[in-house]
């Protein structure tokens, strides 16, 4: 029966104010269970304030064939960092 | 500790502590890795929840693991066999379903362990509540072969729902003093869930027939024998034994 039920993605919130982050994939026949199995797998252990699960199939992805296209070309502008700024200490998750 | 009160808490923690166990059953086994997993943390918060109320009435390990079968409180629901997964969804929806109402009302108990225990453990049952009413619509507005089993495994289940709601000559002075729930109740609400979830699964309520009680005197079905001997096989066998 595994096999009839689609993949779905999850992701995370790890504490109010970070982003989502993708934590693994469950099998669910509709997204309620995609959610409770997402609950039981991957916060049991107080991992999340927050769940996402998204059909696998409907992530888009880039092809790794084309990375060097998309992404080599970031590797020398080191311009592009803001490493000039001073974050003042009590600013966190930046 | 008077004894009214630790065998009121015997009850909430037998009640907690079998189903728990038969829930571990399933670990290992159950139809894919991610309900293997669901089942096992609704086992393990039942299991917690049981190490609570029995450290209120004594020794949680000498009342888990060196009782006898004739000793312990819980009722007959729990103590029913896995069965096919349905029977398990069943025996959950109508346990759940009721001891998320039991526990909400226990929180506001004249007794502030029961209270405090009770605070806590109903958000634990109000997540098993829900998985187990999502279960039964899935299988029950699911594929024929799921509907069958549904409907079988509420027909078995149903008539252990009645001895949830009775109250005895040990309960009535706790509940007079406001330290234990009247289950009398929580019957109507309780009632009015299941029938709800039942609605959404195109189930009809199974037909009423003679409730099957006994399990708070202590006459259990033969099944607690056996799930017993699972259970305390180990720290019979040796006796003090850490890990």
């Amino acid at each position: 029966m595994n096999n009839d039920w689609p993949l779905w993605e999850v992701f995370v919130r790890a504490k109010h104010g970070l982003s989502h982050k993708h934590a693994g994939s469950v099998h669910a026949a509709d997204a309620r269970m995609a959610l409770e199995s997402a609950r039981d797998t991957y916060t049991r252990r107080m991992e999340g304030v927050s769940l996402w699960v998204v059909p696998s199939a409907q992530i888009v992805a880039s092809d790794p064939g084309e990375a060097a296209a998309l992404f080599e070309p970031a590797a020398d502008k080191v311009y592009r960092h803001p490493t000039f700024y001073v974050i003042p200490e009590h600013v966190k998750n930046i | 500790m008077d004894r009214a009160l630790s065998d009121y808490a015997m009850r909430l923690g037998d009640d907690s502590l079998i189903l728990g166990q038969r829930l571990s059953e399933w670990c290992g086994h159950a139809p894919m890795l991610e309900l293997d997993l669901s089942l096992a943390n609704i086992g393990l918060d039942l299991v917690g929840q049981a190490t609570h109320f029995l450290m209120l009435a004594g020794d949680a390990d000498r009342l888990a693991f060196h009782r006898d079968v004739l000793d312990f409180k819980n009722c007959l629901l729990v103590e029913q066999p896995n069965g096919d997964f349905a029977q398990t969804i069943a025996r959950q929806f109508l346990f759940s379903n009721w001891q998320e109402l039991q526990l909400r009302e226990l929180s506001g108990s004249a007794n502030e362990t029961l209270a405090s225990i009770a605070a806590k453990a109903v958000k634990e049952v109000s997540y098993h509540a829900r998985f187990a009413n999502e279960w039964v619509v899935r299988l029950g507005d699911g594929t024929d072969e799921s509907r069958a089993r549904m409907v079988q495994a509420l027909e078995w289940m149903w008539r252990f729902g009645d001895e949830l709601f009775d109250v005895d000559a040990q309960l009535d002075p706790l509940i007079a003093e406001r330290i234990a729930v009247d289950p009398r109740e929580l019957r109507a609400e309780w009632e009015a869930r299941v029938t709800k979830t039942l609605a959404q699964a195109t189930l009809d309520v199974p037909v009423p027939r003679r409730g099957a009680r006994g399990g708070r005197m202590g006459h259990h079905s033969e099944h607690l024998g056996h799930l017993l001997a699972t259970m305390q096989f180990l720290p019979r066998a040796y006796p003090g034994t850490v890990w």
